[in-house]
């Protein structure tokens, strides 16, 4: 199990420093869903199946489907590597890995002064995981609920208004010409008929 | 050492079924289609036409396999084997009759659905890598398909998990022992099987090829076993969707004097069968009026499905 670990975490690292790296943006959402999938199989041995089924059905499974959709939709690959190769200059590294040296000091202070080891044995069934989140956390639940109908309105509202202002163009551009040209059918017909007769 | 033995058996014997079976299914299919639309089918090689079965494999396997130049080659490549690879790992939960199982999680019903929704990649990446506007139609219209049916996929099955109380599939079985799910849970039924139609992408909803408008969608430009791969990917998705509506809703192995394990064989090929009239008899549906079905009619049913059924088990309490 412990060797699985540390296979599992070596492929998460790797796997996302290739899609930090990778110019191309298909390629480099599969390796973040590589390494989505790795971090999954870190909680299964970790003893939180319910947790690592979750990570694989909404993280790799819904989110990024959608952004390989939106990539795949906008074919902006070509337009992003050219934007990619300018930010992934080397000076632009120094600030974030700065602050990443930061959180890896804290890791390494915390990891350094407490002595707890993180278990291999227990394991949490979806049952206790629905009872802490129904139970001493419901209103976390609730919140990220609220949040998350509150954009859904929100997207649905810009969405729906936008298609609204097209169409009304839409009909009065057309109107315009009709009314411009007088190619209306039935007129255009009584039109001619008259003008032959 | 018996007990380390016995788990590599049950993989062998679920890969050979299910890899047979989802070539044989090819002959099937058309034996059924033909039978149902008065012609006879395949019926030249061997008896009854079985030898179709290796005449198709032969070929498949014997075709050039071409990648276009214009391809992303390694997703090219990578595509088609995620949908049989996914489709693949999600029998390792299905129980084939009690005790036959390769792993009996306790999450045994998130797993198929993690797989399930794993599979999309296949379609969109294949649509993608193939750098053809047929492709990428098939591509977008698979990803949002698949993305929207999922969705009350998951909550239609929900019904199932309350009554039985347990994710693991061997427990919802046993759990039909006096009844069988589909008399409480008809509506959860109906969801899913609709759900699983659009899941493996067969007719009605094979918008993602519908070769009458897409040529052949996602795969137009995938040729010899990368395209069999495809196409074996689809019956091993329907063999998956058949077996779980019986474990789900159907008692799975259980019934009177026959063998469990026939038992299971029975009822999921019904269902496999099913599929294939229903591919024999509906026409295809336009693919505004398939996303506004899924979000305007099914996913409300499936909340209320939950939601009743929710009520009813907490007050029987």
């Amino acid at each position: 199990m412990t060797t699985l670990f540390y296979l599992a975490g070596i492929l998460a690292i790797v796997a996302t420093l290739l899609a930090i790296t990778q110019r191309h943006a298909v390629h480099a959402l599969l390796y973040l869903i590589v390494s989505l999938l790795a971090v999954a199989v870190e909680f299964f041995v970790l003893g939180a199946p319910f947790v690592a089924a979750l990570e694989i059905m909404i993280y790799a499974g819904a989110i990024m489907v959608l952004f390989v959709f939106v990539v795949m939709m906008l074919n902006i690959a070509e337009h992003a590597m050219e934007v990619e190769r300018g930010s992934l200059k080397p000076r632009n590294w120094l600030g974030p890995a700065l602050l990443a040296l930061v959180l890896l000091g804290e890791l390494v202070y915390c990891t350094a002064t407490t002595r707890g080891t993180p278990s291999l044995t227990g394991v949490t069934g979806p049952k206790q995981v629905g009872e802490a989140l129904f139970g001493n956390y419901w209103i976390g639940v609730e919140l990220a609920s609220l949040l998350l109908m509150a954009g859904l309105v929100g997207a649905f509202h810009l969405g729906r208004h936008r298609i609204a202002k097209e169409e009304k163009h839409h009909v009065t551009s057309t109107d315009a010409t009709r009314t411009d040209t007088r190619s209306d059918l039935v007129h255009a017909g009584s039109g001619g008929t008259s003008h032959a007769a | 050492m018996r007990l380390n033995l016995f788990p590599l058996l049950v993989i062998a014997v679920v890969l050979f079924v299910v890899l047979n079976l989802s070539a044989g299914l090819i002959w099937v299919e058309r034996r059924l289609l033909a039978l149902w639309q008065d012609r006879y089918g395949p019926n030249r090689v061997g008896p009854f036409g079985l030898g179709q079965i290796l005449a198709d494999s032969i070929k498949l396997f014997t075709k050039e396999d071409w990648i276009p130049p214009f391809a992303d080659k390694p997703v090219f490549i990578l595509a088609p084997a995620i949908v049989v690879a996914t489709s693949l790992i999600s029998f390792a939960v299905v129980p084939f009759a009690p005790g036959f199982v390769i792993a009996d999680l306790n999450i045994g019903i998130l797993f198929l659905l993690a797989m399930s929704s794993l599979g999309v990649y296949s379609v969109v990446l294949a649509g993608w890598s193939s750098n053809n506007k047929y492709s990428l139609l098939g591509g977008i219209r698979a990803a949002a398909q698949m993305m929207s049916y999922e969705v009350f996929m998951g909550l239609s099955l929900l019904g199932s998990v309350i009554l039985a109380g347990s994710f693991r599939l061997t427990d919802i079985v046993e759990a039909q022992r006096g009844l069988w799910f589909v008399v409480p849970q008809f509506l959860g039924f109906i969801l899913f099987l609709i759900a699983g139609v659009a899941e493996t992408r067969r007719l009605p909803f094979d918008l993602a090829e519908a070769e009458s408008e897409l040529i052949a969608g996602f795969h137009s430009e995938y040729s010899g076993m990368k395209f069999g791969m495809f196409f074996v990917g689809e019956y091993i998705g329907v063999i998956l969707v058949s077996a779980a509506i019986s474990l789900l809703f159907f008692g799975g192995w259980l019934g009177p004097v026959l063998p469990p394990a026939l038992w299971f064989a029975v009822k999921t090929m019904f269902f496999i069968c099913l599929f294939i009239l229903l591919r024999a008899a509906l026409p295809r549906p336009r693919f505004d009026q398939l996303m506004s079905w899924g979000w305007k009619v099914m996913l409300p049913l499936a909340l209320v499905n939950l939601l009743v059924t929710g009520a009813v088990v907490l007050a029987r309490r």
